[in-house]
C-alpha cells in the first residue's frame, strides 16, 4: 500500500486491487478508483502539460471540471482524448497516456513555449495568423508556412485513425420525474416523488450514489452519511417505478423539458458485457424534473496557482473521505471562507498534517477558529498566497499580509512548507441546465455567486443548486422538489432525516484573484486548460474586448473541453474589476450544450453507415442482369448505360442514342414522380397550378405542364394525362417528386380548402417504359393488342388503352428523345413482364435499351430542360418557355412573374454551345467573352448540362448565357479552371436537331 | 419539442416539416395587387411571442397544421387543422396589421 492511502474508509474496495497502465508502466490501485486517485495514491502529481505553455500541471478537481489531468484513453488501436482521470474508473487493462508531451510528461520540450510566454497572450492566433504588417515580409505568405508547427505545438490529445468498433445506443424514456444529480437534494426528491407513485428517473454523473454524502463526513439519522445514501438508493433501486442512471450525465436541457443524457454503460469494463453498448444516449422526455446538480468550488487566482499540488479544498476531501488518498502530506490551506476549515479537519483527521490555513478575511468565525484549532493548524488572517515553490511539484509557498478590500499588500511574508496546497474561492451553484432552459441567472451579492433563473420550463431546484450549501437544506429542497414534481396533496409535516454537520457558512469573501503584489511569483492563471492568465483578461480588457463574449472568443477563457467549470466566475470578476464594475454588470455567458462533452458514437448510435433506402424499380434486376451500371439518382438508381466489352461510357451511350435515331430504343421511366389528381375540382386545380390551361384538354390526351413557385421563379416541369373527366395522372422529374407533392398539398390544404381534390402519390404503383425512334411504332404493333395505334387513334400526346401479353398497358404518345416515342404504363407488379415482352418485339428492329446519358444526350439535341435548367433560378422566360404562360386565367406565380428583373433582357436564358475545338465542354464552366485562359473573370454565364451528340457528331452542352438568344451565332469561351480546360465555343439555338419536331409528330 | 397532432397526437417535431408563416393572407387569385403579392411573398413581421405557423405532418398524416407557437421560448399555445382556418387567420392579420405599422414608425 503507498504512503498517501489512508488507514480506512471511502468507497474503494481494499480487497480488490486493479492493474493498469499509464504512459507505458503499469500501476495498481482499488477497485473505485478513479484513475486519478490511484495514480494520486501511486505518488504522481504531474498529470499532464498545459495546453499553450506546456507548464506542468496536476490535478485541481475530483470530477467533470477537471481541467488539467486530461488522458488519453487506448482501446487497441482506439484511441480516444481528452478525458479527465477524474472521470475514469479504472479496470484491469485499462490503458491511459498523458497528452501534448514530447517525448514524455517529465521531459518536455514544449516547455520551451514557456520562454516565450510574452508572445503567446490573449488574441495569439489573431495576430499572428494576420502576418507582418510592416517590414520586408510584409503580404507574404511566408508566415503561413509556420502555421501548421505553431498550430501542432499547441492542443491537446490526438485523435485516431482507427474505427471504433464498440455498439453504441440511444434510447427514448418518458417519466413524471426526471431527478437530474443524486445527492442528498436528489435522493431525497427521488424517493418523496417515487412514494407518491410517480415514475421517477434519477440520473447522477458519478458510478456511485450519494454525491457529497459520499466525502462529507456528516451523519445522517444516526448513521454515516454515506450509509445513509447508500441504503436510500438501494431502497429505490428495488422500487418498481424508479428508474436509476449511475454513470449517466444529463448534458442538455430542450424545449418541452426534453432533457439529453449520456450513459457511460461499460467504460469502468476492461469489454462490455454480451449486448451491452459502451455508451447509452438517452433522449427523456419527463413531465417535471428536479435539478439536484450541487455546486463547484471556485479557485482562487494568484501568482503559480497552476504548480502540480494545488488543488480544491473540496477535491482533497473527496479524494481523502472517497478514495481513501492524501493529496499531500503537509498541506496549507488557502481560502475566503469557511468551508475549508472543514476540509482542513478532514485532511488532518485522514493522517495530513495542516501547515497553514491562509485566509483572506482579517477574523474568522468561532466556528471556523474552532475547526482550526481541532486540525491542530495556524491560522493567518488577512494573508493571501502571492508565490508558489517547488518545480514538476509544490515544496511550499509565500503568503503576505493582504487587505483584500483594498487589494494592498502588507510588508510581512512568511514562507511556509507544504506539499498540498488547497483552495477555496466558494461555491458556484451548478446552474447549467436551468440556464440552457431559460433565461439569464441571477447574481446573488451575499452568496457571490449567480443563482438559477426563475424558471420557464418545468422544473424545481434543490440543494446547492439553489445555493442553499447544507445538508439539512439540502434535504428539506429535496423533500419540497420531490413534492411538488410529483404533483398532489402536500404532507403537512414532512418527517425529514437528521443531519448531524458542522456549521460552517460558505459564504465567501469576495476575493477572485491576489494580483502579485510585485509582478513576480509567476503567471496566475484563470483557465487551466487553455492557458489563460489574469493578465490575459487585462490585456483584452485595454484592447477593447470589454464584453464578456468578445472576452471569451479573444482569450479563448472558458473555450476549452471543460467549458471554463473553474475559469468562468474568476475571468468574470477580473473583467469586472478592471471596468470597474459590479460582476452581474460585466454580464455571463449563457450556457449551452452538451454541459460535458459527449462521445460522437453515441450521437451517433446505430444511424452510421449508408442508412438510406434504395428505390428499385420494377425492372431493376432485368438491368443488372443485362449489364447496366447503375446509377444513384437521389434515392433511386436507374441505368446509365448498358456498357458493352470494352466500351468508354461515351462510346455506349453514343451507340445507344444513335440506335434511338436510327431504329428504336427502350429506356426505364418508372422512377418519374406521379401523382393522382382526382375529384371534381381537379382541372380547375390544375389551371391553378400549371401555367398553362389543363381544363381544356380531352380525355385521353396529355399535356406537356410547367408550374411556377409563388415568386414566378419555375418549379418544375412534365406531362400531365386527363384519364377521366376529374382523374388526371401528373408526372414530375424524378427528384423533385416530393417537394411537388408538398407544394400542391399545402396549396390544397391551405390556399384552397374549398377545392374538391384529393392528391395520391402514385409513383410506386406504375412501372414505365418508352419506347422512342422511327420504329417504335411497329415494336407496339407487334405486341399490343385492343386498341389500334395509328396517327388517327394514337396522335401526339394521345394515350390508348390496351394489352401486353395478358397485361393491361396504358400508351400515351410523348417524346422526350424528340424521336416518334410511346410511353406504355402498367401496374408496377408486371412491370418486368412487359418490359421483356417489349424487348423480344423489339428484337427485328435491332432495339436497344438505353441508360441516363443517352436519355441526357437526346434531350440535349432537342433542347428539353431538366433539373439542371429549372434549377431554381430560372424563370419560363428564361428557358424560353412564355409560350406555356396562359393570359387567361391567374395561376400561382403569375403576378410575380413580370417583376423588372425577371423579364429583364440581361437574364442568363437558355442557348445551346457547340465545341469548336472537339473537345468535351464540362459541366458547371464558365463561359466568357475575353480568349484568356488565364483571366477567370467576366462570366457571361454556365454550362448545365453536355454531351457528345451522335446527330450532329459533335460535342454540345446546353447553357444559361446572358441576354440568352441574341448572342446567337456568336464565339464565347467555356472557362473550367478545375478542369483545366479552355476553349472556343458557338453560341447557338437550344433545339440542336429536328427543330420542327417533324420526326416526333410523324 | 413535441407537436400535438390533431390526428394522430403529439409526435416529435421530426416528423414535422415547417411550411411557413401564417401570419399572412394571400391575396385572392385574380387580384392584381402588386403591393399585396410582394408583402405575401416576402414581407414578415418577425413577431418577438405567440406567432402563428403552418407545419406539414410530412412523416404522418400529411395534414398541415396551424401551430401558435412562442418564438421566445418555444411554447406551443395552440395546435389546429389548418383547413377552415383561411377565415380565422385573416381576421387575426388584419388585428396586427396596427401593430406593425408602429413599429415602422419607430424606425
Amino acid at each position: 500500500m503507498s504512503a498517501r492511502r489512508t488507514a480506512g474508509g471511502g468507497r474503494i474496495d481494499r480487497t480488490r486491487s486493479v492493474r493498469f497502465h499509464f504512459d507505458g508502466k503499469a500501476y495498481t490501485g482499488f477497485a473505485g478508483d478513479t484513475l486519478a486517485s490511484a495514480l494520486l495514491a501511486c505518488g504522481l502529481t504531474l498529470l499532464g502539460r498545459s495546453f499553450k505553455y506546456h507548464r506542468p500541471r496536476g490535478l485541481v478537481s475530483a470530477g467533470f471540471d477537471e481541467p488539467n489531468a486530461l488522458v488519453t484513453i487506448l482501446r487497441g488501436d482506439v484511441r480516444e482524448a481528452n478525458i479527465p482521470a477524474t472521470m475514469i474508473e479504472i479496470h484491469d487493462g485499462l490503458v491511459a497516456e498523458s497528452q501534448n508531451r514530447f517525448p514524455s510528461l517529465d521531459y518536455d520540450l514544449g516547455a520551451i513555449n514557456q520562454l516565450a510566454g510574452p508572445l503567446f497572450s490573449a488574441g495569439f492566433y489573431y495576430k499572428t495568423f494576420m502576418g507582418p504588417a510592416i517590414g520586408p515580409l510584409k503580404g507574404t505568405r511566408l508566415w503561413m508556412l509556420c502555421e501548421p508547427f505553431i498550430r501542432r505545438a499547441a492542443g491537446l490529445g490526438r485523435a485516431g485513425y482507427a474505427t471504433d468498433r464498440v455498439r453504441y445506443e440511444r434510447m427514448n424514456a418518458f417519466c413524471d420525474v426526471l431527478v437530474v444529480g443524486a445527492g442528498p437534494a436528489g435522493l431525497m426528491a427521488a424517493k418523496t416523488a417515487a412514494a407518491k407513485g410517480a415514475r421517477v428517473i434519477l440520473a447522477e454523473t458519478d458510478p456511485v450514489l450519494g454525491g457529497s454524502a459520499n466525502w462529507s463526513n456528516e451523519t445522517i439519522d444516526g448513521e454515516d452519511a454515506s450509509q445513509w445514501a447508500a441504503r436510500t438508493a438501494e431502497a429505490l433501486a428495488e422500487t418498481d417505478n424508479v428508474r436509476l442512471l449511475p454513470r449517466t450525465t444529463v448534458w442538455g436541457y430542450y424545449d418541452g423539458n426534453t432533457l439529453a443524457a449520456l450513459e457511460r454503460v461499460a467504460d469502468h469494463k476492461r469489454v462490455p458485457e454480451n449486448g451491452e453498448p459502451r455508451h447509452r444516449h438517452w433522449t427523456i422526455r419527463a413531465r417535471h424534473v428536479v435539478l439536484a446538480t450541487g455546486a463547484l468550488e471556485r479557485p482562487i487566482v494568484f501568482p503559480g496557482n497552476d504548480r502540480p499540488g494545488v488543488m480544491l479544498a473540496s477535491a482533497a476531501a473527496r479524494y481523502a473521505g472517497e478514495f481513501g488518498v492524501l493529496p499531500g502530506a503537509r498541506v496549507a490551506i488557502f481560502t475566503n471562507n469557511d468551508s475549508a476549515y472543514a476540509a482542513a479537519r478532514a485532511l488532518q483527521r485522514q493522517g495530513a498534517a495542516i501547515s497553514a490555513i491562509i485566509d483572506t478575511r482579517p477574523n474568522v468565525s468561532e466556528t471556523a477558529a474552532g475547526l482550526a484549532n481541532e486540525a491542530d493548524a495556524e491560522v493567518l488572517t488577512a494573508h493571501a498566497v502571492v508565490a508558489t515553490k517547488g518545480g514538476r511539484s509544490l515544496s511550499g509557498l509565500l503568503a503576505r499580509t493582504f487587505d483584500y478590500q483594498t487589494g494592498r499588500f502588507g510588508e510581512a511574508v512568511r514562507e511556509i512548507q507544504a506539499d498540498c496546497l488547497v483552495v477555496s474561492g466558494g461555491w458556484s451553484p451548478v446552474i447549467h441546465l436551468a440556464s440552457q432552459a431559460g433565461t439569464a441567472p441571477i447574481w446573488d451579492d451575499a452568496l457571490q455567486a449567480f443563482l438559477p433563473p426563475e424558471p420557464t420550463q418545468k422544473w424545481t431546484g434543490a440543494g446547492a443548486f439553489l445555493g442553499h450549501f447544507s445538508t439539512a437544506e439540502a434535504l428539506a429542497d429535496g423533500h419540497a422538489a420531490g413534492q411538488a414534481a410529483a404533483g398532489g396533496a402536500k404532507a403537512r409535516k414532512p418527517a425529514l432525516p437528521k443531519v448531524e454537520s458542522l456549521p460552517v457558512d460558505p459564504t465567501p469573501a469576495p476575493v477572485y484573484e491576489v494580483a502579485s503584489p510585485d509582478g513576480k511569483g509567476g503567471k496566475a492563471f484563470v483557465d487551466f486548460q487553455n492557458d489563460v492568465t489574469a493578465d490575459d483578461v487585462r490585456l483584452a480588457h485595454r484592447e477593447g474586448f470589454l464584453s464578456v463574449e468578445h472576452l471569451k472568443r479573444y482569450t479563448t477563457l472558458g473555450m476549452a473541453t471543460d467549458q471554463g467549470k473553474t475559469s468562468n466566475i474568476p475571468g468574470l470578476a477580473i473583467m469586472a474589476e478592471a471596468r470597474g464594475i459590479s460582476i452581474p454588470e460585466a454580464g455571463t455567458t449563457r450556457f449551452r450544450p452538451p454541459f460535458t462533452p459527449v462521445s460522437l458514437g453515441a450521437l451517433a448510435a446505430e444511424r452510421y453507415g449508408e442508412l438510406k433506402p434504395d428505390r428499385l424499380s420494377p425492372m431493376h434486376d432485368w438491368h443488372v442482369e443485362n449489364g447496366a451500371t447503375m446509377y444513384s439518382a437521389g434515392l433511386w438508381y436507374r441505368p446509365q448505360i448498358y456498357g458493352k466489352a470494352g466500351e468508354t461510357v461515351e462510346q455506349a451511350y453514343v451507340r445507344e442514342a444513335a440506335a434511338v435515331r436510327r431504329s428504336v430504343g427502350i429506356v426505364d421511366v418508372s422512377t418519374l414522380g406521379k401523382i393522382a389528381v382526382q375529384g371534381p375540382d381537379a382541372a380547375a386545380f390544375l389551371d391553378r397550378v400549371y401555367t398553362n390551361m389543363f381544363s381544356t384538354l380531352p380525355v385521353g390526351k396529355a399535356r406537356y405542364g410547367l408550374m411556377l413557385r409563388e415568386d414566378g421563379l419555375a418549379l418544375d416541369d412534365g406531362t400531365t394525362w386527363r384519364l377521366g373527366e376529374n382523374d388526371f395522372l401528373m408526372t414530375t422529374t424524378t427528384a423533385n417528386a416530393g417537394n411537388v407533392m408538398q407544394h400542391l398539398e399545402y396549396f390544397l390544404d391551405i390556399v384552397w380548402p374549398d377545392l374538391k381534390v384529393t392528391l395520391t402519390s402514385v409513383t410506386d404503383e406504375w412501372a414505365g417504359a418508352a419506347v422512342a425512334g422511327p420504329k417504335s411504332r411497329d415494336v407496339l404493333a407487334a405486341c399490343v393488342s385492343g386498341t389500334a395505334l395509328d396517327n388517327e387513334t394514337l396522335p401526339f400526346m394521345g394515350i390508348v388503352h390496351g394489352e401486353i401479353a395478358g397485361v393491361a398497358v396504358m400508351i400515351c404518345r410523348l417524346s422526350f428523345s424528340g424521336e416518334r416515342a410511346y410511353e406504355v404504363y402498367c401496374r408496377a407488379g408486371f412491370g418486368r413482364h412487359v418490359w421483356e415482352t417489349l424487348i423480344e418485339a423489339g428484337k427485328p428492329f435491332d432495339i436497344v435499351p438505353y441508360g441516363l446519358e443517352a436519355l441526357g444526350a437526346l434531350r440535349i439535341e432537342k433542347g428539353h430542360v431538366t433539373g439542371a435548367e429549372i434549377d431554381g433560378r430560372t424563370t419560363a422566360r428564361d428557358l424560353y418557355l412564355d409560350w406555356m404562360l396562359s393570359k387567361k386565367k391567374p395561376f400561382i406565380g403569375s403576378m410575380m412573374m413580370d417583376r423588372e428583373g425577371l423579364v429583364s433582357e440581361e437574364r442568363a436564358r437558355l442557348v445551346g454551345l457547340v465545341s469548336l475545338d472537339n473537345q468535351p465542354l464540362g459541366g458547371g464552366a464558365h463561359i466568357v467573352e475575353h480568349n484568356d485562359p488565364h483571366a477567370i473573370r467576366d462570366s457571361i454565364g454556365h454550362v448545365t448540362a453536355v454531351c457528345y451528340s451522335p446527330a450532329l457528331g459533335k460535342y454540345i452542352a446546353l447553357a444559361l448565357v446572358r441576354r440568352g438568344k441574341a448572342r446567337h451565332g456568336s464565339r464565347a469561351y467555356i472557362s473550367d479552371p478545375l478542369r483545366r480546360r479552355f476553349g472556343p465555343v458557338e453560341i447557338v439555338s437550344h433545339h440542336f436537331f429536328d427543330p420542327e419536331g417533324s420526326r416526333m409528330h410523324g | 419539442m413535441l407537436i400535438n397532432c390533431p390526428y394522430c397526437g403529439p409526435r416529435d417535431l421530426s416528423e414535422f416539416t415547417y411550411r411557413g408563416d401564417a401570419n399572412r393572407t394571400r391575396p385572392a387569385d385574380t387580384s392584381t395587387d402588386q403591393a399585396a403579392w410582394n408583402a405575401y411573398v416576402y414581407e414578415r413581421v418577425n413577431t418577438a411571442g405567440d406567432h402563428p405557423e403552418y407545419w406539414q405532418h410530412s412523416g404522418g398524416c400529411r395534414s398541415h397544421i396551424l401551430v401558435m407557437r412562442s418564438t421566445l421560448t418555444h411554447e406551443i399555445a395552440s395546435v389546429s387543422l389548418a383547413r377552415g382556418q383561411k377565415k380565422a387567420s385573416a381576421r387575426r392579420q388584419q388585428k396586427k396589421r396596427p401593430a406593425r405599422r408602429r413599429q415602422e414608425d419607430r424606425t
